[in-house]
């Protein structure tokens, strides 16, 4: 320190603190514990909103509807980043400070700890009997033999002329702090895990592949540190999907189990070899996981258009309606269909069942009398050559859906197709056939390379937590009388423990008084 | 016994639960109202040096205070009743362990796999934390409370709840059931009793009252939250592995796991409340309920309220 600071110390200084005061008042201020109880709160509070309001990283496509129906409210809500709580501004602000009023007190206690550590225990005060704990003992006790059973029963021991001073229960504040530094490693696990992790999802129909590169994703979610050419070069295709379903009871229909059969390339030289992903049971490739989410049906079908040409073949995977039956809406689009584009509205009802009123729903999610109804035939302008982003769930945008020529459409639709039928387009426009079925499952692909430490860390977190919370820092005295009198003395410095520690003292003086004869 | 049988055997055995615990409460309730009444002394008296001889003795840890009481004598039979309440206890609380075991049996897994099995197991761990407690010291001034509570959140599982025996979703069918759900269960019955203890602290005056003292609750509360807190961070922290597993991330701030989030600094906010000075007592007491409530609400609200991954309640 320059002895200008020096002097500036000494003076007083009514007006203010200078920035050298303010400085210290606001450390001071952040690291007490008022503050860190309330930014506790604060963080507490502040998660709130996250369960409340959908979430941009959990639900993308609620944010996107409330947006579409309640535009000004959604403006509010995304000005103050409340579709992104947990990676806002203002959250990050709470935790950081709260990060920081923790060091702020971690760091000092941890000083006065290694200080303690090595400090003896503090001498006996003069009179025991004051103590919450004590006993007068009626044993002819040496201050040597005192002090071999209390270190014999685990006491960090000091001796004087006439008395002894014993302390144990040290851990508690090692696990005290180690909790608190876990939590920061935690912190840091999660940071390290959101920098250089990704994750992404992908739907498979049965008989496609899928192999990990960005552009194969429908949604990727890369860390900031994430290149495209970091990613596991493996691949995979799903060579088969089976479910099974409860068949009687209250619960028919219930899922009861599903696996993918998955065919795996771990890298494009290695040899190829079979794994069956189920839920909780990730495929795992040099720290890759590939989950399995969800599934569902893609029917496959054939467009044939007003020239009879095959304008579009393959499976269409279908949007669950109704995820006790498995009723699911799809789109078949065939823009290259001549003389026009067609599209197809439909719905695949895995269980088919004639209802009384002479309409057709689904009973089972399994796949027992597949049939698919279909709910709209159209010709027109799709917009799928218009560059705009289309979704494929989607016939066409809203405002090119009202100029769509409706083909088949309300009180004409017709009895659903089984499998191998087929629906001729009135006028010859074309005909649609339902040539079997497939289901897709949906994939969620994920790399984090902080999950280990954010393991190590909790693991530590929960040790130490218990051990912080469950042993109590105590210490006993035992002065040493003329004539083969003594006394001991005892107290626990940690709060609301005092009654299990008269259970524990009345066993000192039991061992002071007896000797641990009774041991050997 | 067929499966069918088994199921119906559970819920008559949840019946017999809520009638003995709410014969149990009357038990306590009149060993309350017709017992001594109580000052606040505990908290003074917890500062006299206690003697070796007392301090091992249950008596000092919550029962009536010894002479000195100026009053009407108490009639014999107050004590004979919390003993009968205390007796009937533990027959609900044999209820109710055989009603969640006929149950595990008859649906063939662990039997917490929705709101309703969840909910009876939360009401066995409060009543469990409660009983074994009183075999380790006096607190049976809590009993009438813990019991209310208990036939409270088992009237409200049968009546809102429930749901048949029956399977769960694949992602449930997992050996993270067994380690995740039981630590939540057990660390919420835990808090179910400080809770209890909580409220009956606020309810009270500092004077004469024939509600338990006010050190007493505290003390209860505390025990009970020093306990289940690391409990339910090891439950937080199983489910993060047990999510890991099934849903591709160990944490994604889904709605169950934001309010067990928030749920667990509430409680962290209480322990360190309670070492602060100008918090202790009442304003620390607050903070545990807060708490409270945002254990209640992960439990009951967001299951019902809010759809995300644990939605699976089953709850119509």
């Amino acid at each position: 320190m320059a002895v200008k600071e020096l002097e500036k110390e000494r003076t007083p200084q009514p007006a203010g603190f200078g920035a050298l005061g303010w400085a210290r008042w606001f450390w001071r201020t952040l690291t007490s514990m008022k503050t860190a109880l309330i930014l506790l709160f604060l963080f507490a509070l502040a998660s709130v909103p996250g369960s409340l309001v959908p979430q941009r990283g959990v639900e993308p496509d609620k944010v996107a509807r409330l947006f579409q129906d309640n535009p000004t409210l959604a403006e509010w809500y995304d000005r103050f980043q409340l579709f992104d709580v947990f990676t806002s501004v203002w959250f990050a602000a709470i935790y950081l400070l709260l990060f920081t009023s923790l060091i702020g007190c971690v760091l000092p206690r941890t000083a006065t700890y290694l200080r303690e550590l090595r400090r003896r225990p503090p001498a006996a005060p003069r009179n025991l009997s004051r103590l919450p704990h004590h006993a007068a003992l009626a044993a002819d006790l040496t201050v040597e033999e005192a002090a071999r059973r209390l270190r014999a029963r685990r006491f960090r021991v000091d001796t004087g002329d006439g008395w002894v001073a014993a302390e144990k229960g040290y851990l508690r504040e090692t696990g005290n702090l180690l909790f608190h530094v876990s939590l920061l490693g935690l912190l840091v696990a999660v940071g390290i895990g959101s920098l250089f992790g990704y994750r992404g999802n992908v739907l498979v129909v049965e008989g496609d592949g899928f192999a990990n590169t960005v552009a194969n994703y429908d949604r990727f979610i890369p860390g900031r540190e994430v290149s495209a050419e970091s990613l596991e070069p493996f691949s995979f295709e799903l060579k088969d999907f089976k479910a099974t379903y409860q068949v009687q009871g209250d619960k028919r229909g219930q899922e009861l189990d599903y696996s993918a059969y998955l065919r795996v390339n771990d890298a494009p030289t290695a040899p190829a070899r079979d794994y069956e992903l189920k839920v909780n049971e990730p495929l795992e490739i040099d720290g890759t996981q590939t989950y399995l989410i969800g599934h569902g049906y893609a029917p496959v079908f054939k467009v044939t258009d007003g020239q009879g040409q095959v304008a579009f073949e393959g499976p269409v995977p279908c949007l669950i309606e109704h995820k006790p039956t498995l009723t699911s809406g799809c789109v078949v689009k065939a823009p290259d269909a001549r003389p026009s584009q067609l599209g197809f509205l439909l719905r695949f009802l895995p269980t088919s069942v004639p209802l009384t009123d002479g309409t057709y729903a689904s009973a089972f999610p399994g796949e027992l009398q597949p049939e698919v109804q279909v709910l709209g035939a159209f010709t027109g302008d799709f917009g799928v050559r218009s560059g705009r982003p289309q979704s494929v769930y989607e016939l066409a945008p809203p405002d090119l859906m009202k100029k769509l020529k409706p083909l088949v459409m309300g009180t004409s639709v017709p009895k659903p197709l089984a499998v191998g039928k087929s629906l001729d387009l009135p006028g010859g426009a074309g005909k649609l056939e339902f040539t079997g079925v497939k289901e897709w499952i949906t994939l969620q692909i994920a790399y984090d390379p902080g999950r280990l430490p954010a393991l190590i860390f909790a693991g530590l977190a929960t040790v130490s937590i218990a051990l912080s919370l469950m042993i109590r820092r105590r210490r006993v005295w035992v002065r040493i009388g003329d004539g083969g009198t003594a006394e001991v003395g005892g107290l626990t410095r940690t709060e609301g423990s005092a009654a299990g520690f008269a259970e524990e003292f009345d066993d000192i003086v039991q061992v002071l008084t007896a000797g641990d004869r009774d041991d050997r | 016994m067929t499966a069918d049988r088994l199921a119906e055997v559970s819920d008559l055995f949840v019946v017999a639960a809520v009638l003995l615990y709410l014969f149990s409460m009357v038990g306590f309730a009149l060993e309350l109202a017709f017992g001594r009444a109580r000052s606040d002394v505990a908290a003074r008296r917890a500062k006299v040096p206690v003697t070796v001889g007392a301090a091992g003795d249950g008596e000092a840890a919550g029962g009536a205070p010894p002479a000195a009481q100026e009053g009407v004598e108490p009639p014999s039979w107050a004590p004979k009743a919390g003993v009968a309440a205390l007796v009937l206890g533990w027959l609900g609380w044999a209820a109710n362990l055989a009603a969640i075991v006929t149950r595990g049996l008859a649906v063939d897994r662990w039997p917490w796999g929705n709101m309703y099995e969840f909910v009876v197991a939360i009401c066995f761990a409060a009543v469990t934390a409660f009983l074994v407690t009183q075999v380790r010291q006096n607190v049976r001034f809590l009993g009438a409370f813990v019991m209310i509570t208990a036939t409270l959140g088992l009237g409200f599982a049968v009546k809102v709840l429930y749901t048949a025996a029956g399977p769960v979703v694949p992602a449930l069918n997992s050996y993270w059931v067994a380690i995740h759900v039981t630590a939540a269960i057990l660390s919420s019955g835990l808090f179910v009793l400080a809770g209890v203890a909580g409220i009956l602290y606020l309810v009270r005056g500092d004077g004469l009252s024939r509600l338990p003292s006010r050190a007493d609750l505290e003390r209860v509360a505390h025990r009970a939250i020093v306990l289940s807190f690391p409990v339910w961070t090891f439950a937080v922290i199983a489910g993060a592995l047990w999510a890991d597993k099934a849903w591709g991330r160990y944490w994604g701030w889904d709605p169950k796991e934001i309010w067990a989030f928030i749920t667990w600094v509430a409680y962290a906010a209480y322990l360190h409340a309670r070492v602060t000075a100008g918090w202790r007592g009442r304003a620390a007491t607050i903070v545990q309920l807060i708490a409270f409530g945002c254990l209640l609400f992960n439990l009951v609200g967001v299951n019902i309220f809010i759809s995300g991954l644990h939605s699976y309640a089953d709850v119509n």
